[in-house]
């Protein structure tokens, strides 16, 4: 074919023209420019990239460390910034206010004020807590600081007087990893029950729907909390970082369900098309055509429903977290930060213990703008 | 239909006798029981019990009975009415749970029938205004009510309506009617309540509702009958809402079921910030207690709830459309 089609002659002035590539594009090439088009979808690619490099870098970004508990600070509201120099003029170092602790004596609770006239500087790299970055990286160096006795405490302090700044970007390391291993595990689990349901049928097929419909029939928190109330409480053997495990497997668990209903329609519509029968006639066995044939052709409907998946999984475990059923200590989360602010009265006080919140739902409408693009980038008729 | 409805049922209560299994293999796989909480707080409080006092309990709680005869136990009884009895409360679990999933059902059912009504409303504004101002709104709007969860969404509307709106929140009733009989004034002062659970338990469910009658609708009006009715002559009105909505009601009546799990797992989760007499609270509660027989019927009852409305919302799309009924 190829060689005919360039046998025949070409007018010169035709072959000058720019051609649109389109036609020559692979599948994938094809979604990536789509993609890449979509605004909302690259704010979602990017704000979440640029979310997890600053949570990784969380203990060298944070000025404390985030089980450094100040009794002197319990409950104590963010430090406020200022340019202006001691000398009354604008200076390029940003400048934070000493802090005193006053007794309310109509509360009778500590409060801290700002001493408006003496101005402790922001010093940036300097060392303080001890920290270890990725698992191995030691080091004492944070990107701001400022001089003890003082602590910085950007975003507040907690009721153990705990940087906020510092567990929240702790949390985030949880919280944003947690849909991510979830969904995976979702993803092997939904991948292998659909395509065999959807393969094979029959009686295969009678089962996984059965056992799918059975799953979906419980309410999705309560079910998590209660497989989450089966763990073992922490000890020396059962780690809190095991216990992150066995939360993801759970939320898991229960969300490969609607993967595998979704793949079992899609391997079904292969299963009747030419190119299957086609192997099937040239003999090829059933493991060649699920990984050759069908498989590649459904990863692209697989990604986008894990890419939907995820906000799922992470407004989960922020619910379980936030019930106390979730992670626990020494390890922290979004949910579990936000545990300490299920009061009205707690919230009105210390308005900064809701900022984690503000962090589940920046972190969800990004994943949800990059899976709303990424379902658009995939849809082969969309312009 | 009638064939139809009873197969469904018939179905319905295969699975039920499954969800109990499981359910309470899940409920009684944690190691330890209550009664063993129980001895280890006496003993906290200096107090103590005999051997023989444990054994005797013991054997009256079959905690040692292999799991097979505890289940059987408990869903003979279960099928009888008789759902045990919760350690914590001392008291039949059947007397803790009629009103408090009285008023699960009371929210769910208003939640339902308040996200519908706004996403139809929205969503057929939002498709026929479609790439307008309100329009790009109204989409800020339902990305926002999907990434909020839903008991932070509680807690910002109680913030608001104490420190703005002045009012008493949290519960369902003021101080002065919550142990009282029911009176009108009761039942008004309930209506006062119930909007900050109705709006918060909908958020999300509305937000996606409407989204997906906006697509809907949006098909619909591409199609050709649409354009005929118009080209009849026919006021827009009339081509909207009589012959557009009408055909794009039906994925919504099949997403009804996919719509209920969410609203009752948010309305466990958005009880315990909004400290409501529901279920929830009590449920996650017996959980972390290893009240084990008010769990179990808490998670069976929320079960039969999901499962009961899926019946109902199967049976609408049957109704509604006759190849379902007929497959």
């Amino acid at each position: 074919m190829a060689e005919a089609e360039t046998s025949i002659p070409i007018p010169e002035e035709l072959v000058r023209e720019p051609v649109s590539e389109v036609g020559q594009m692979s599948q994938w090439k094809l979604m990536r420019l789509r993609f890449a088009r979509n605004r909302l979808a690259m704010t979602g690619l990017i704000g979440l990239a640029v979310m997890y490099v600053v949570v990784f870098l969380g203990p060298f970004l944070a000025p404390n460390d985030y089980m450094y508990q100040n009794t002197d600070y319990i409950f104590g509201q963010p430090n406020s910034i200022t340019f202006i120099g001691p000398d009354g003029r604008f200076s390029l170092r940003p400048y934070t206010y000493e802090i005193a602790t006053v007794l309310d004596e109509q509360s009778f609770k500590f409060v801290f004020i700002e001493n408006r006239d003496k101005k402790v500087p922001i010093r940036f790299f300097v060392r303080g807590d001890p920290y270890t970055l990725f698992g191995f990286i030691k080091s004492d160096v944070h990107l701001f600081d400022v001089d003890r006795p003082q602590r910085f405490y950007l975003l507040g302090a907690d009721e153990l007087g705990r940087d906020m700044f510092a567990r929240i970007l702790m949390g985030g390391q949880v919280s944003m990893t947690i849909g991510l291993v979830g969904v995976a595990l979702g993803i092997i689990l939904g991948s292998i029950m659909g395509t065999a349901s959807g393969y094979w049928g029959g009686l295969t097929d009678d089962v996984m729907q059965r056992i799918i419909e059975l799953i979906m029939s419980f309410p999705t928190v309560p079910l998590w909390a209660a497989l989450a109330a089966a763990l073992p409480p922490i000890s020396a053997t059962f780690t809190a970082l095991h216990r992150y495990f066995l939360i993801t497997v759970i939320l898991s668990l229960v969300g490969w369900t609607g993967l595998a209903r979704q793949l079992r329609a899609k391997v079904m519509a292969y299963r009747q098309s030419d190119f299957v029968q086609a192997a099937l006639a040239a003999g090829a066995s059933d493991a060649r055509i699920i990984f050759v044939h069908m498989l590649p052709n459904a990863a692209s409907h697989i990604i986008v429903v894990a890419a939907l998946a995820i906000p799922n999984m992470i407004l989960g475990e922020t619910a379980l977290s936030f019930l106390g059923l979730g992670i626990l200590p020494p390890l922290v989360s979004w949910g579990a930060l936000l545990k300490s602010a299920q009061q009205v009265a707690v919230v009105v006080q210390h308005p900064w213990l809701m900022i984690p919140g503000i962090a589940v739902v920046i972190t969800v409408l990004f994943f949800s703008f990059l899976g709303d693009g990424l379902r658009d980038a995939v849809d082969p008729y969309s312009i | 239909m009638a064939r139809y409805i009873l197969r469904r049922s018939g179905y319905m209560f295969v699975t039920l006798i499954f969800v109990a299994l499981i359910g309470f293999l899940i409920i009684e796989l944690p190691p330890g029981s209550y009664l063993e909480f129980e001895i280890a707080r006496l003993r906290q409080l200096g107090g103590d019990m005999a051997p023989d006092q444990i054994r005797a309990l013991e054997i009256r709680y079959g905690v040692n009975d292999p799991i097979y005869l505890k289940f059987w136990k408990w869903f003979s009884g279960f099928v009888r009415g008789d759902f045990g009895r919760s350690f914590e409360h001392r008291l039949p679990v059947s007397e803790l749970l009629w009103e408090r999933l009285g008023f699960t059902v009371l929210i769910s059912v208003l939640t339902m029938i308040f996200s519908w009504v706004v996403s139809i409303i929205v969503g057929v504004y939002s498709a026929t205004h479609r790439y307008t101002i309100p329009d790009y709104a109204i989409t800020v709007l339902q990305f926002i009510g999907l990434s909020v969860p839903n008991f932070l969404l509680a807690l910002v509307l109680m913030v608001f309506a104490q420190q703005v709106l002045g009012m008493e929140v949290g519960g369902l009733f003021s101080g002065a009617y919550r142990n009282a009989p029911w009176s009108l004034a009761k039942f008004v002062d309930l209506l006062k309540h119930l909007w900050i659970p109705i709006l918060v338990i909908g958020a999300s469910g509305t937000a996606w509702l409407s989204r997906v009658m906006r697509g809907n609708l949006l098909d619909v009006l591409n199609m050709q009958y649409v354009q005929t009715a118009r080209a009849k002559g026919l006021p827009e009105r009339t081509v909207i809402w009589k012959h557009a909505v009408r055909n794009a009601l039906h994925p919504l009546v099949m997403v009804l079921g996919m719509s209920l799990p969410g609203i009752i797992s948010g309305e466990t989760v958005v009880a315990i910030v909004l400290n409501m007499p529901t279920t929830g609270p009590l449920y996650f509660r017996a959980l972390l207690q290893q009240d084990m027989y008010l769990a179990v019927t808490f998670l069976m009852f929320l079960a039969v709830l999901l499962l009961i409305g899926n019946l109902l919302a199967d049976i609408l799309l049957a109704w509604l459309d006759p190849r379902i009924r007929f497959e």
